[in-house]
């Protein structure tokens, strides 16, 4: 029963991990988005 | 960018991680079976094992995307080592965090100075080094040269990595390499779930590094941008 804590607690931080990653590369493309319409007026 | 590629990018790529990345948490948890000795705990291998060959595939691609660079000066490669590094380095730091997570009930303690363990802990600080000099450097011609040498010459630990658990008898298991015949996955359905959790780590890392690569792409248009507008 412990060995499922270890294995639930590698696979919550690879998806945890991989989620943030993915949200952060999202923040970036609007903040670059805005920036670049603020440019293009 | 054209409509064919958009198409690959966009639509294909994430669609087939999602599939495939469904597959592997089904047949990971609910298909294959436990190992006799380690349990349940065994199961994090599917994901450790091909974290780490993506994380390694990754930097071997910053070491020719980097040569690419060097020789032609190609912005592209230099985009694609930079998103191949960030990548490579995320893959990586979960190598080593769901490591110790395995190693704690297996060997008792949750970090070893093994020789593998070592030289994955050597590999992260030096991609940690190439995208602090990336960061800290800017886009200076000199920087960007400096990093490329250094992205080729990072991977040089890569083989030294794979070969330690022959070369130096550390206690880290030989999945894949081994000369062992008690050694690797006895169960063929076990062989089938690294395989599928190494396609869909492979595809995951692609869609990432393509997704990294448009990014750096942008924010040199509009650096470009803001350097004209301060121009005129």
């Amino acid at each position: 029963m412990k060995g499922l804590y270890y294995l639930a607690a590698a696979y919550t931080a690879v998806w945890i991990a991989i989620f943030g990653y993915v949200m952060s590369i999202g923040r970036r493309a609007r903040k670059l988005e805005r920036e670049l319409e603020e440019l293009r007026k | 960018m054209s409509e064919s590629r958009r198409t690959w990018q966009d639509v294909i790529l994430p669609w087939s991680t999602f599939v495939s990345m469904l597959a592997a948490i089904v047949m990971v948890f609910l298909l294959a079976p436990s190992e006799r000795d380690q349990g349940i705990v065994q199961r994090i291998f599917y994901f450790h094992v091909n974290l780490a060959w993506m994380a390694f595939g990754g930097f071997a691609l910053v070491a020719g995307t980097s040569i690419w660079f060097l020789r032609t000066g190609s912005r592209r490669a230099d985009r694609l080592a930079h998103a191949n590094a960030e990548v490579g380095m995320l893959f990586t730091t979960l190598v080593l965090v769901t490591g110790p997570i395995w190693a704690r009930p297996i060997w008792g303690v949750w970090w070893t100075w093994d020789p593998r363990l070592t030289m994955t802990v050597v590999l992260w600080a030096i991609y940690a080094a190439y995208l602090m000099l990336r960061r800290l450097g800017g886009e200076d011609d000199t920087i960007l040269r400096y990093a490329a040498v250094l992205g080729i010459v990072g991977s040089l630990d890569i083989p030294l990595l794979i070969l330690a658990v022959r070369l130096w008898r550390g206690v880290h298991p030989a999945v894949m390499l081994s000369d062992d015949p008690d050694a690797g996955l006895k169960d063929p359905l076990m062989g089938w779930t690294l395989l599928v959790s190494g396609i869909a780590l492979a595809l995951l890392f692609t869609w990432l590094v393509s997704l990294r690569a448009r990014l750096l792409a942008v924010d040199e248009t509009v650096a470009a941008m803001h350097l004209e507008g301060a121009r005129s």
